[in-house]
Protein backbone atom coordinates (compact mmCIF):
# COMPACT_ATOMS: atom_id res chain seq x y z
CA UNK A 1 0.00 0.00 0.00
CA UNK A 2 1.30 3.42 -0.90
CA UNK A 3 2.17 5.49 2.13
CA UNK A 4 0.43 8.79 2.87
CA UNK A 5 2.12 12.17 2.60
CA UNK A 6 3.50 13.12 5.98
CA UNK A 7 3.16 16.46 7.71
CA UNK A 8 4.51 16.93 11.19
CA UNK A 9 1.82 16.99 13.92
CA UNK A 10 0.75 20.39 15.14
CA UNK A 11 -1.59 21.78 17.74
CA UNK A 12 -2.60 25.40 17.93
CA UNK A 13 -4.50 27.13 20.69
CA UNK A 14 -7.64 28.91 19.52
CA UNK A 15 -8.01 32.40 20.89
CA UNK A 16 -11.41 34.03 20.87
CA UNK A 17 -10.02 37.49 21.53
CA UNK A 18 -10.37 40.62 19.48
CA UNK A 19 -10.28 40.00 15.77
CA UNK A 20 -8.04 42.01 13.52
CA UNK A 21 -10.34 43.22 10.79
CA UNK A 22 -7.29 43.76 8.59
CA UNK A 23 -6.16 40.16 9.25
CA UNK A 24 -3.48 39.28 6.76
CA UNK A 25 -3.42 36.19 4.62
CA UNK A 26 -1.11 33.50 5.91
CA UNK A 27 1.60 32.62 3.43
CA UNK A 28 0.98 28.97 2.74
CA UNK A 29 0.71 29.24 -1.03
CA UNK A 30 4.03 28.06 -2.39
CA UNK A 31 6.22 30.28 -4.56
CA UNK A 32 7.72 27.73 -6.91
CA UNK A 33 9.14 30.04 -9.60
CA UNK A 34 10.91 33.39 -9.80
CA UNK A 35 9.56 34.75 -13.07
CA UNK A 36 9.78 31.53 -15.09
CA UNK A 37 12.75 29.94 -13.31
CA UNK A 38 11.99 27.07 -10.88
CA UNK A 39 13.09 27.82 -7.31
CA UNK A 40 14.13 24.22 -6.62
CA UNK A 41 16.29 24.15 -9.75
CA UNK A 42 18.01 27.42 -8.83
CA UNK A 43 18.83 26.00 -5.39
CA UNK A 44 20.03 22.72 -6.94
CA UNK A 45 22.32 24.62 -9.34
CA UNK A 46 23.55 27.46 -7.14
CA UNK A 47 23.13 26.24 -3.58
CA UNK A 48 21.28 27.64 -0.62
CA UNK A 49 21.00 30.40 0.36
CA UNK A 50 21.08 32.21 -2.96
CA UNK A 51 19.99 35.70 -3.98
CA UNK A 52 17.90 35.97 -7.15
CA UNK A 53 17.42 39.20 -9.10
CA UNK A 54 14.62 39.53 -11.62
CA UNK A 55 15.73 41.52 -14.67
CA UNK A 56 12.11 41.72 -15.80
CA UNK A 57 11.02 43.38 -12.56
CA UNK A 58 13.92 45.86 -12.60
CA UNK A 59 13.08 46.99 -16.12
CA UNK A 60 9.37 47.14 -15.29
CA UNK A 61 10.04 49.31 -12.22
CA UNK A 62 12.33 51.64 -14.14
CA UNK A 63 9.96 52.04 -17.07
CA UNK A 64 7.05 52.65 -14.72
CA UNK A 65 8.95 55.35 -12.81
CA UNK A 66 10.14 56.99 -16.03
CA UNK A 67 6.60 57.00 -17.40
CA UNK A 68 5.27 58.51 -14.16
CA UNK A 69 7.65 61.47 -14.42
CA UNK A 70 7.98 61.90 -18.18
CA UNK A 71 4.25 62.07 -18.76
CA UNK A 72 4.15 64.99 -16.30
CA UNK A 73 7.39 66.87 -16.94
CA UNK A 74 9.37 67.45 -20.16
CA UNK A 75 12.95 66.88 -18.95
CA UNK A 76 13.66 63.94 -16.66
CA UNK A 77 16.84 61.97 -15.98
CA UNK A 78 17.26 59.08 -13.56
CA UNK A 79 20.62 58.18 -12.06
CA UNK A 80 21.05 54.72 -10.59
CA UNK A 81 21.87 54.85 -6.88
CA UNK A 82 24.89 52.55 -6.70
CA UNK A 83 24.77 52.09 -2.93
CA UNK A 84 21.34 50.46 -3.21
CA UNK A 85 22.70 47.59 -5.26
CA UNK A 86 26.03 47.90 -7.04
CA UNK A 87 26.29 44.46 -8.52
CA UNK A 88 27.51 45.33 -11.98
CA UNK A 89 24.87 43.26 -13.79
CA UNK A 90 22.14 45.09 -11.89
CA UNK A 91 23.74 48.48 -12.60
CA UNK A 92 24.01 47.68 -16.29
CA UNK A 93 20.33 46.81 -16.55
CA UNK A 94 19.64 50.35 -15.33
CA UNK A 95 22.29 51.82 -17.63
CA UNK A 96 20.77 49.95 -20.59
CA UNK A 97 17.47 51.57 -19.69
CA UNK A 98 19.13 55.00 -19.84
CA UNK A 99 19.94 55.62 -16.21
CA UNK A 100 23.07 57.58 -15.29
CA UNK A 101 25.10 56.63 -12.19
CA UNK A 102 24.85 58.22 -8.75
CA UNK A 103 27.77 57.33 -6.50
CA UNK A 104 28.85 58.27 -2.98
CA UNK A 105 32.46 57.08 -2.75
CA UNK A 106 35.61 56.66 -4.76
CA UNK A 107 34.99 52.93 -4.86
CA UNK A 108 31.51 53.40 -6.33
CA UNK A 109 32.82 56.06 -8.71
CA UNK A 110 35.38 53.67 -10.15
CA UNK A 111 32.79 50.91 -10.30
CA UNK A 112 30.59 53.15 -12.44
CA UNK A 113 33.53 53.93 -14.74
CA UNK A 114 34.30 50.21 -14.99
CA UNK A 115 30.68 49.62 -15.94
CA UNK A 116 31.22 51.92 -18.89
CA UNK A 117 29.33 54.95 -17.62
CA UNK A 118 30.76 58.11 -19.24
CA UNK A 119 32.29 60.42 -16.63
CA UNK A 120 29.92 63.25 -17.48
CA UNK A 121 26.98 61.01 -16.62
CA UNK A 122 28.14 60.26 -13.10
CA UNK A 123 26.77 62.23 -10.15
CA UNK A 124 29.25 62.22 -7.29
CA UNK A 125 27.46 62.66 -3.95
CA UNK A 126 28.34 62.09 -0.32
CA UNK A 127 30.44 63.62 2.43
CA UNK A 128 33.56 61.54 1.79
CA UNK A 129 35.32 62.46 -1.44
CA UNK A 130 39.08 61.97 -1.26
CA UNK A 131 41.50 64.15 -3.20
CA UNK A 132 42.22 61.45 -5.76
CA UNK A 133 38.48 60.89 -6.23
CA UNK A 134 37.83 64.59 -6.74
CA UNK A 135 40.69 64.89 -9.22
CA UNK A 136 39.32 61.95 -11.19
CA UNK A 137 35.80 63.41 -11.14
CA UNK A 138 37.12 66.77 -12.39
CA UNK A 139 39.10 65.13 -15.17
CA UNK A 140 36.00 63.15 -16.22
CA UNK A 141 33.69 66.19 -16.15
CA UNK A 142 31.42 64.49 -13.60
CA UNK A 143 28.76 66.34 -11.64
CA UNK A 144 30.21 66.97 -8.18
CA UNK A 145 27.60 67.55 -5.50
CA UNK A 146 29.20 69.49 -2.67
CA UNK A 147 28.21 68.39 0.82
CA UNK A 148 29.94 70.84 3.19
CA UNK A 149 32.06 73.98 3.28
CA UNK A 150 35.28 72.05 3.93
CA UNK A 151 34.68 70.19 0.70
CA UNK A 152 33.81 73.40 -1.12
CA UNK A 153 37.07 75.09 -0.11
CA UNK A 154 39.07 71.92 -0.78
CA UNK A 155 37.51 71.66 -4.23
CA UNK A 156 38.40 75.28 -5.02
CA UNK A 157 41.98 74.57 -3.91
CA UNK A 158 42.26 71.53 -6.20
CA UNK A 159 40.75 73.45 -9.12
CA UNK A 160 43.34 76.18 -8.71
CA UNK A 161 46.08 73.56 -8.94
CA UNK A 162 44.52 71.84 -11.94
CA UNK A 163 43.31 75.03 -13.57
CA UNK A 164 39.97 73.38 -14.29
CA UNK A 165 36.40 74.55 -13.77
CA UNK A 166 34.22 71.56 -12.86
CA UNK A 167 30.44 71.42 -12.96
CA UNK A 168 29.07 71.33 -9.43
CA UNK A 169 25.85 71.34 -7.49
CA UNK A 170 25.23 71.87 -3.80
CA UNK A 171 23.26 69.52 -1.65
CA UNK A 172 20.60 71.41 0.27
CA UNK A 173 18.95 70.17 3.46
CA UNK A 174 15.70 71.66 4.65
CA UNK A 175 12.66 71.36 6.85
CA UNK A 176 10.02 69.57 4.80
CA UNK A 177 7.79 68.82 7.74
CA UNK A 178 9.07 65.31 8.30
CA UNK A 179 11.04 63.80 11.14
CA UNK A 180 13.94 63.21 11.36
CA UNK A 181 15.22 66.14 9.31
CA UNK A 182 18.30 65.06 7.44
CA UNK A 183 20.38 68.13 8.19
CA UNK A 184 23.64 66.27 8.45
CA UNK A 185 24.05 66.29 4.67
CA UNK A 186 24.49 69.42 2.65
CA UNK A 187 23.82 73.07 3.37
CA UNK A 188 20.77 74.22 5.27
CA UNK A 189 18.09 76.15 3.43
CA UNK A 190 16.28 77.88 6.30
CA UNK A 191 19.40 79.25 7.99
CA UNK A 192 20.68 80.78 4.77
CA UNK A 193 23.67 78.43 4.67
CA UNK A 194 22.72 77.11 1.22
CA UNK A 195 22.52 80.62 -0.17
CA UNK A 196 25.91 81.41 1.37
CA UNK A 197 27.36 78.37 -0.38
CA UNK A 198 25.89 79.54 -3.69
CA UNK A 199 27.38 83.00 -3.20
CA UNK A 200 30.76 81.52 -2.33
CA UNK A 201 30.72 79.39 -5.49
CA UNK A 202 29.76 82.41 -7.60
CA UNK A 203 32.41 84.57 -5.99
CA UNK A 204 35.14 82.25 -7.20
CA UNK A 205 35.77 81.66 -10.85
CA UNK A 206 36.78 78.08 -10.23
CA UNK A 207 33.41 76.30 -10.16
CA UNK A 208 30.39 76.22 -12.45
CA UNK A 209 27.19 75.90 -10.45
CA UNK A 210 24.82 73.85 -12.60
CA UNK A 211 22.53 72.10 -10.14
CA UNK A 212 20.76 72.02 -6.81
CA UNK A 213 20.31 68.76 -4.98
CA UNK A 214 18.24 67.56 -2.05
CA UNK A 215 17.61 64.15 -0.55
CA UNK A 216 15.14 64.61 2.25
CA UNK A 217 15.11 61.16 3.80
CA UNK A 218 14.58 57.49 3.16
CA UNK A 219 11.46 55.32 2.89
CA UNK A 220 9.40 58.51 2.73
CA UNK A 221 5.68 57.94 3.15
CA UNK A 222 4.71 61.55 2.54
CA UNK A 223 4.49 62.94 -0.99
CA UNK A 224 3.89 66.47 0.28
CA UNK A 225 7.40 66.56 1.77
CA UNK A 226 8.76 66.27 -1.78
CA UNK A 227 6.54 69.15 -2.88
CA UNK A 228 8.04 71.27 -0.09
CA UNK A 229 11.57 70.22 -1.09
CA UNK A 230 10.93 70.98 -4.76
CA UNK A 231 9.49 74.39 -3.86
CA UNK A 232 12.55 75.30 -1.78
CA UNK A 233 14.95 74.24 -4.52
CA UNK A 234 12.89 76.23 -7.03
CA UNK A 235 13.11 79.22 -4.70
CA UNK A 236 16.90 79.00 -4.65
CA UNK A 237 17.06 78.56 -8.44
CA UNK A 238 14.71 81.50 -8.97
CA UNK A 239 16.71 83.85 -6.75
CA UNK A 240 19.92 82.60 -8.33
CA UNK A 241 18.54 83.71 -11.69
CA UNK A 242 17.53 87.09 -10.28
CA UNK A 243 20.92 87.76 -8.73
CA UNK A 244 23.31 86.22 -11.25
CA UNK A 245 21.18 86.16 -14.39
CA UNK A 246 22.06 82.51 -14.95
CA UNK A 247 19.87 79.45 -15.00
CA UNK A 248 20.25 76.46 -12.73
CA UNK A 249 20.40 73.61 -15.24
CA UNK A 250 18.98 70.86 -13.08
CA UNK A 251 17.16 70.16 -9.83
CA UNK A 252 18.02 66.80 -8.29
CA UNK A 253 15.32 65.63 -5.89
CA UNK A 254 17.42 62.63 -4.83
CA UNK A 255 15.79 59.42 -3.75
CA UNK A 256 13.92 58.14 -0.73
CA UNK A 257 10.81 56.77 -2.40
CA UNK A 258 9.71 53.67 -0.45
CA UNK A 259 9.37 50.13 -1.70
CA UNK A 260 6.30 48.09 -0.77
CA UNK A 261 8.08 46.31 2.06
CA UNK A 262 6.39 46.43 5.48
CA UNK A 263 8.18 48.47 8.11
CA UNK A 264 8.36 46.89 11.56
CA UNK A 265 5.54 48.16 13.75
CA UNK A 266 3.29 49.01 10.78
CA UNK A 267 -0.33 48.12 11.30
CA UNK A 268 -0.93 47.59 7.60
CA UNK A 269 1.34 45.96 5.03
CA UNK A 270 3.56 48.20 2.93
CA UNK A 271 1.62 47.51 -0.25
CA UNK A 272 -1.44 49.16 1.35
CA UNK A 273 0.28 52.16 2.88
CA UNK A 274 3.01 53.27 0.50
CA UNK A 275 2.21 56.05 -2.01
CA UNK A 276 2.71 55.08 -5.64
CA UNK A 277 5.52 56.50 -7.74
CA UNK A 278 2.85 58.45 -9.67
CA UNK A 279 1.84 60.26 -6.50
CA UNK A 280 5.44 61.31 -5.83
CA UNK A 281 5.82 62.37 -9.47
CA UNK A 282 2.64 64.42 -9.28
CA UNK A 283 3.77 66.26 -6.12
CA UNK A 284 7.23 67.07 -7.48
CA UNK A 285 6.43 67.96 -11.07
CA UNK A 286 3.35 70.04 -10.24
CA UNK A 287 5.41 72.14 -7.83
CA UNK A 288 8.16 72.81 -10.36
CA UNK A 289 5.79 73.45 -13.27
CA UNK A 290 3.72 75.88 -11.21
CA UNK A 291 6.69 77.74 -9.79
CA UNK A 292 6.91 80.23 -12.62
CA UNK A 293 9.93 79.20 -14.69
CA UNK A 294 9.72 80.12 -18.36
CA UNK A 295 8.97 77.05 -20.44
CA UNK A 296 12.36 77.17 -22.16
CA UNK A 297 14.14 77.63 -18.81
CA UNK A 298 12.60 74.70 -16.97
CA UNK A 299 15.40 72.87 -15.18
CA UNK A 300 16.14 69.22 -15.90
CA UNK A 301 14.61 67.07 -13.16
CA UNK A 302 17.05 64.47 -11.85
CA UNK A 303 16.08 61.57 -9.61
CA UNK A 304 18.25 59.07 -7.76
CA UNK A 305 15.58 56.54 -6.88
CA UNK A 306 17.10 53.31 -5.58
CA UNK A 307 14.97 51.29 -3.20
CA UNK A 308 11.68 51.68 -5.09
CA UNK A 309 13.37 50.51 -8.30
CA UNK A 310 15.02 47.33 -7.10
CA UNK A 311 13.66 46.09 -3.78
CA UNK A 312 10.87 43.94 -5.20
CA UNK A 313 13.19 42.60 -7.92
CA UNK A 314 15.30 40.75 -5.35
CA UNK A 315 14.56 37.41 -3.67
CA UNK A 316 16.48 35.30 -1.22
CA UNK A 317 16.02 31.55 -1.48
CA UNK A 318 16.87 29.61 1.63
CA UNK A 319 16.48 26.34 3.47
CA UNK A 320 15.20 25.33 6.89
CA UNK A 321 18.07 24.07 9.03
CA UNK A 322 16.00 23.06 12.04
CA UNK A 323 12.77 23.59 13.91
CA UNK A 324 12.64 23.66 17.67
CA UNK A 325 10.38 24.60 20.53
CA UNK A 326 11.36 27.47 22.80
CA UNK A 327 10.94 27.39 26.57
CA UNK A 328 7.64 29.26 26.38
CA UNK A 329 6.23 26.79 23.86
CA UNK A 330 6.74 28.96 20.78
CA UNK A 331 7.96 27.37 17.59
CA UNK A 332 11.35 28.49 16.36
CA UNK A 333 12.56 27.89 12.83
CA UNK A 334 16.24 28.24 12.00
CA UNK A 335 17.08 29.21 8.44
CA UNK A 336 20.37 29.06 6.59
CA UNK A 337 20.21 32.85 6.09
CA UNK A 338 20.13 35.53 8.73
CA UNK A 339 20.87 39.17 9.38
CA UNK A 340 24.29 38.66 7.81
CA UNK A 341 22.58 38.49 4.41
CA UNK A 342 19.42 40.40 5.23
CA UNK A 343 20.48 43.61 6.87
CA UNK A 344 17.04 44.99 6.06
CA UNK A 345 15.39 42.49 8.41
CA UNK A 346 16.36 44.93 11.18
CA UNK A 347 13.66 47.32 9.94
CA UNK A 348 11.34 45.29 7.67
CA UNK A 349 8.97 42.41 8.35
CA UNK A 350 10.00 40.59 5.20
CA UNK A 351 7.40 38.38 3.58
CA UNK A 352 8.48 34.72 3.60
CA UNK A 353 6.77 32.12 1.43
CA UNK A 354 7.26 28.36 1.34
CA UNK A 355 8.68 26.98 -1.89
CA UNK A 356 6.72 23.72 -1.80
CA UNK A 357 3.14 22.58 -1.18
CA UNK A 358 1.80 22.45 2.37
CA UNK A 359 -1.60 21.94 3.91
CA UNK A 360 -3.44 25.00 5.19
CA UNK A 361 -2.29 24.30 8.76
CA UNK A 362 0.07 26.96 10.04
CA UNK A 363 2.06 27.81 13.13
CA UNK A 364 3.09 31.09 14.69
CA UNK A 365 6.84 31.06 14.87
CA UNK A 366 9.97 33.08 15.32
CA UNK A 367 12.38 32.79 12.40
CA UNK A 368 16.06 32.79 13.30
CA UNK A 369 19.13 32.92 11.13
CA UNK A 370 22.10 30.56 11.41
CA UNK A 371 24.49 32.90 13.19
CA UNK A 372 25.66 32.02 16.66
CA UNK A 373 24.44 35.40 17.79
CA UNK A 374 21.29 36.36 19.69
CA UNK A 375 20.34 39.29 17.45
CA UNK A 376 20.07 37.04 14.42
CA UNK A 377 16.27 37.21 14.10
CA UNK A 378 14.69 37.35 10.66
CA UNK A 379 11.05 37.58 11.86
CA UNK A 380 9.98 37.92 15.50
CA UNK A 381 6.54 36.49 14.81
CA UNK A 382 5.14 35.09 11.61
CA UNK A 383 2.56 32.49 10.72
CA UNK A 384 3.94 29.91 8.33
CA UNK A 385 3.15 26.33 7.29
CA UNK A 386 4.58 23.36 9.18
CA UNK A 387 8.11 23.73 7.89
CA UNK A 388 10.57 20.88 8.32
CA UNK A 389 14.34 20.60 8.05
CA UNK A 390 15.28 20.76 4.38
CA UNK A 391 12.21 22.70 3.22
CA UNK A 392 12.88 25.73 1.04
CA UNK A 393 11.53 29.22 1.45
CA UNK A 394 11.47 32.40 -0.61
CA UNK A 395 12.05 35.77 1.05
CA UNK A 396 10.58 38.65 -0.92
CA UNK A 397 11.71 42.21 -1.64
CA UNK A 398 15.36 41.98 -0.65
CA UNK A 399 16.83 43.68 -3.74
CA UNK A 400 17.72 46.98 -2.05
CA UNK A 401 20.70 47.40 0.27
CA UNK A 402 21.12 43.73 1.22
CA UNK A 403 23.68 42.99 -1.49
CA UNK A 404 25.69 46.06 -0.47
CA UNK A 405 25.31 46.00 3.31
CA UNK A 406 25.64 42.24 3.77
CA UNK A 407 28.17 41.00 6.27
CA UNK A 408 30.84 38.41 5.88
CA UNK A 409 30.38 37.08 9.38
CA UNK A 410 31.03 33.42 10.26
CA UNK A 411 30.18 32.25 6.77
CA UNK A 412 30.81 33.33 3.21
CA UNK A 413 28.43 35.39 1.11
CA UNK A 414 26.43 33.23 -1.31
CA UNK A 415 25.87 33.18 -5.06
CA UNK A 416 23.73 35.86 -6.66
CA UNK A 417 21.91 35.01 -9.86
CA UNK A 418 19.78 36.98 -12.27
CA UNK A 419 16.75 35.64 -14.13
CA UNK A 420 16.80 37.30 -17.54
CA UNK A 421 13.89 38.38 -19.75
CA UNK A 422 13.71 34.84 -21.20
CA UNK A 423 13.76 33.19 -17.77
CA UNK A 424 17.32 32.01 -18.19
CA UNK A 425 19.36 32.05 -14.99
CA UNK A 426 22.79 33.75 -14.98
CA UNK A 427 25.34 33.79 -12.19
CA UNK A 428 26.15 37.47 -11.53
CA UNK A 429 28.28 37.09 -8.38
CA UNK A 430 29.86 33.83 -7.34
CA UNK A 431 29.82 32.67 -3.75
CA UNK A 432 32.84 33.69 -1.71
CA UNK A 433 35.39 31.08 -0.72
CA UNK A 434 37.78 30.82 2.19
CA UNK A 435 40.64 31.63 -0.19
CA UNK A 436 39.00 34.93 -1.13
CA UNK A 437 39.34 36.10 2.45
CA UNK A 438 42.66 34.48 3.15
CA UNK A 439 44.31 36.22 0.21
CA UNK A 440 43.92 39.56 2.01
CA UNK A 441 45.48 38.37 5.26
CA UNK A 442 49.18 38.66 6.03
CA UNK A 443 50.83 36.38 8.59
CA UNK A 444 53.87 37.81 10.42
CA UNK A 445 56.67 35.27 10.13
CA UNK A 446 57.04 34.74 13.86
CA UNK A 447 53.40 33.62 14.08
CA UNK A 448 53.59 31.09 11.30
CA UNK A 449 54.31 28.10 13.54
CA UNK A 450 52.96 26.80 16.79
CA UNK A 451 52.93 23.57 18.72
CA UNK A 452 49.77 22.32 20.30
CA UNK B 1 2.20 9.90 29.21
CA UNK B 2 -1.51 9.91 28.65
CA UNK B 3 -4.06 12.41 27.49
CA UNK B 4 -6.21 13.76 30.32
CA UNK B 5 -9.41 11.77 30.45
CA UNK B 6 -11.78 14.71 30.14
CA UNK B 7 -10.21 16.18 27.01
CA UNK B 8 -12.71 16.21 24.16
CA UNK B 9 -11.45 15.65 20.63
CA UNK B 10 -13.20 15.57 17.29
CA UNK B 11 -12.35 13.97 13.96
CA UNK B 12 -12.01 17.41 12.41
CA UNK B 13 -9.16 18.27 14.77
CA UNK B 14 -11.01 20.34 17.35
CA UNK B 15 -9.79 19.82 20.92
CA UNK B 16 -11.50 21.13 24.03
CA UNK B 17 -10.34 21.16 27.64
CA UNK B 18 -13.46 21.47 29.85
CA UNK B 19 -11.36 22.13 32.96
CA UNK B 20 -10.30 25.59 31.84
CA UNK B 21 -12.25 26.17 28.63
CA UNK B 22 -9.18 26.15 26.37
CA UNK B 23 -9.74 25.00 22.82
CA UNK B 24 -7.27 23.95 20.17
CA UNK B 25 -7.05 22.76 16.62
CA UNK B 26 -4.78 20.06 15.31
CA UNK B 27 -3.73 19.02 11.83
CA UNK B 28 -4.59 15.49 10.60
CA UNK B 29 -1.43 13.84 11.98
CA UNK B 30 -1.93 15.63 15.30
CA UNK B 31 -5.56 14.48 15.37
CA UNK B 32 -4.46 10.92 14.71
CA UNK B 33 -1.93 11.00 17.55
CA UNK B 34 -4.58 12.25 19.99
CA UNK B 35 -6.94 9.52 18.82
CA UNK B 36 -4.26 6.84 19.33
CA UNK B 37 -3.40 8.30 22.75
CA UNK B 38 -7.04 7.99 23.70
CA UNK B 39 -6.93 4.38 22.52
CA UNK B 40 -4.27 3.89 25.17
CA UNK B 41 -1.23 3.57 22.91
CA UNK B 42 2.16 4.68 24.14
CA UNK B 43 4.17 7.26 22.18
CA UNK B 44 6.51 4.53 21.01
CA UNK B 45 3.61 2.49 19.63
CA UNK B 46 2.21 5.62 18.03
CA UNK B 47 5.54 6.25 16.36
CA UNK B 48 5.55 2.76 14.84
CA UNK B 49 1.97 3.20 13.67
CA UNK B 50 2.76 6.49 11.95
CA UNK B 51 5.93 5.16 10.33
CA UNK B 52 3.88 2.30 8.85
CA UNK B 53 1.21 4.65 7.55
CA UNK B 54 3.15 7.69 6.39
CA UNK B 55 6.01 8.33 4.04
CA UNK B 56 8.52 9.58 6.63
CA UNK B 57 11.80 8.56 8.23
CA UNK B 58 11.41 6.99 11.70
CA UNK B 59 13.87 9.48 13.18
CA UNK B 60 11.81 12.39 11.85
CA UNK B 61 8.58 10.95 13.22
CA UNK B 62 10.21 10.27 16.59
CA UNK B 63 11.50 13.86 16.82
CA UNK B 64 8.12 15.26 15.81
CA UNK B 65 6.21 13.15 18.33
CA UNK B 66 8.53 14.25 21.13
CA UNK B 67 7.97 17.83 20.11
CA UNK B 68 4.21 17.32 19.89
CA UNK B 69 4.20 15.75 23.37
CA UNK B 70 6.05 18.79 24.69
CA UNK B 71 3.37 21.03 23.19
CA UNK B 72 0.58 18.89 24.74
CA UNK B 73 2.34 19.13 28.08
CA UNK B 74 2.69 22.88 27.72
CA UNK B 75 -1.03 23.18 27.06
CA UNK B 76 -1.87 21.05 30.15
CA UNK B 77 -3.46 18.33 28.08
CA UNK B 78 -1.47 15.42 29.52
CA UNK B 79 -2.03 13.53 32.76
CA UNK B 80 0.30 14.57 35.55
CA UNK B 81 2.98 11.98 36.13
CA UNK B 82 4.95 11.89 39.35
Amino acid sequence: MEKLKYERPSIKQLNAGLMNKFGLKTEYNPVTHIDGAPVKQIIADYGSPVFVMSERQIRKNYQNALRAFKTRYPKVQFAWSYKTNYLSAVCNVFHQEGSWAEVVSGFEYNKALNNGVPGNKIIFNGPDKREEDIRLAIENDSLIHIDHFDELYFLIEICEKLDRKPRVAIRVNMDTGIYPMWDRFGFNYESGQAWNAINKIMSTDRLELVGLHSHIGTFMLSTSAYAVAAAKLCDLAYHFKLKYNQNIQYLDLGGGFPSTNTLKGSFLPGADTVPSIDEFAEAITTTILNYGFRQDELPLLMLETGRAMVDDAGYLLGTVLATKRLSDGRRATIMDFGVNLMFTSFWYDHKISPAQEFSHHTEDMVVYGPLCMNIDVVRESVSLPLLQRGDNVVVHKVGAYNMTQWMQFISMRPNVVMVDMNDKVHLIRRAEKLEDLQMMEVMPEYLEKHEL
Amino acid sequence: MKLRRNIATSESGFVFNPTNGDSFSTNPVGTEILFLLKEGMSFREIKDALVNRYDAEPSVVEKDIDDFALALKGFNLLEYES
